[in-house]
């Protein structure tokens, strides 16, 4: 049993990947600042019920990934999981991955692709049907694990890792547009062997 | 003994496992014995584990005040009506 009392204490300082969270899911600041607030609400609400010692942040995105389906997806038409399409494994290497080495050694390739910006890597994110953003987002901003994003998610681990492969490599297609706008790449064709 | 390209194959097909710190300790050192002699390897491993940083970097957000003190002010509601 939790002690609410010590709820502020515990779960403020994750507040700020909470909000994260919230704004890639809702991607809209108004919805996301709403939808942390219910977020806490709920969760203070519910704390005697959280386990002591087990993982405070995986219940609270549990509560947040519930709070966000329940409220506010209801809004919208059910996401599209058909409309990723096939993309290669190693998509942005294959393309820029060589450059670097042009630009002698592993210090270019970090300067490489800190050029997208936080609005860029933001978008390309955002860009990903909702199924495939959520566990990549967990994934690679959040760091959970396999076994944490099927709890938090309730799906099994093998669809976690079946959307993460293809999420990650629609994001990685996302990314490579904003390179060639950049000018970091020159487009090619997909068919093309690269 | 498995030859090397198999290793090459099985070392790519196990990034993100790798990554993602999803493998088992074995698997986890063979990967890495692998890729400390096969740059053609390591090249993808460097490149993915960069991407995955920034990422992670440029995504993160700052909680607006006003947001902070809203959850605070409900909080500290909910727990005068207790």
């Amino acid at each position: 049993m939790a002690d609410q009392a010590t709820f502020a204490d515990q779960t403020m300082d994750l507040m700020p990947s909470l909000y994260a969270a919230a704004l890639r899911m809702t991607r809209n600041p108004a919805d996301a600042e709403d939808l942390v607030q219910e977020t806490y609400l709920r969760a203070y609400r519910g704390f005697g019920g959280f386990q002591e010692g087990t993982n405070l942040k995986a219940w609270l995105y549990r509560i947040l990934t519930n709070t966000y389906i329940n409220s506010y997806r209801a809004k919208k038409r059910r996401p599209d999981e058909t409309d990723l399409g096939e993309v290669e494994d190693l998509y942005l290497y294959r393309r820029i991955g060589g450059l670097e080495t042009a630009m002698a050694g592993r210090s270019a390739e970090d300067e490489l692709l800190d050029r997208f910006t936080d609005t860029e890597v933001k978008q390309a994110l955002e860009s990903l049907p909702e199924n495939f953003r959520m566990a990549v987002m967990l994934a690679d901003v959040e760091g959970f694990s396999y076994k944490e994003i099927a709890d938090i998610l309730e799906i099994p681990i093998g669809t976690v890792m079946s959307r993460l492969h293809r999420g990650r490599k629609a994001l990685q297609k996302q990314l490579y547009e904003f390179a060639v706008e950049h000018n970091i790449a020159a487009r090619v064709p997909d068919d093309a062997n690269v | 003994m498995s030859e090397p390209k198999s290793q090459c194959q099985d070392a790519l097909h196990e990034l993100y496992g790798y990554l993602d710190g999803e493998l088992t300790d074995d698997r986890r050192a063979a990967i890495h014995r692998h890729l400390d002699e096969c740059q053609p390897c390591a090249e993808p491993y460097d490149f993915e584990a960069e991407l995955r940083e920034v990422v992670r970097r440029k995504c993160q957000e700052q909680v607006p005040d006003s947001l902070m003190a809203k959850v605070r002010a409900a909080l500290a509601d909910e727990q005068s009506q207790a």
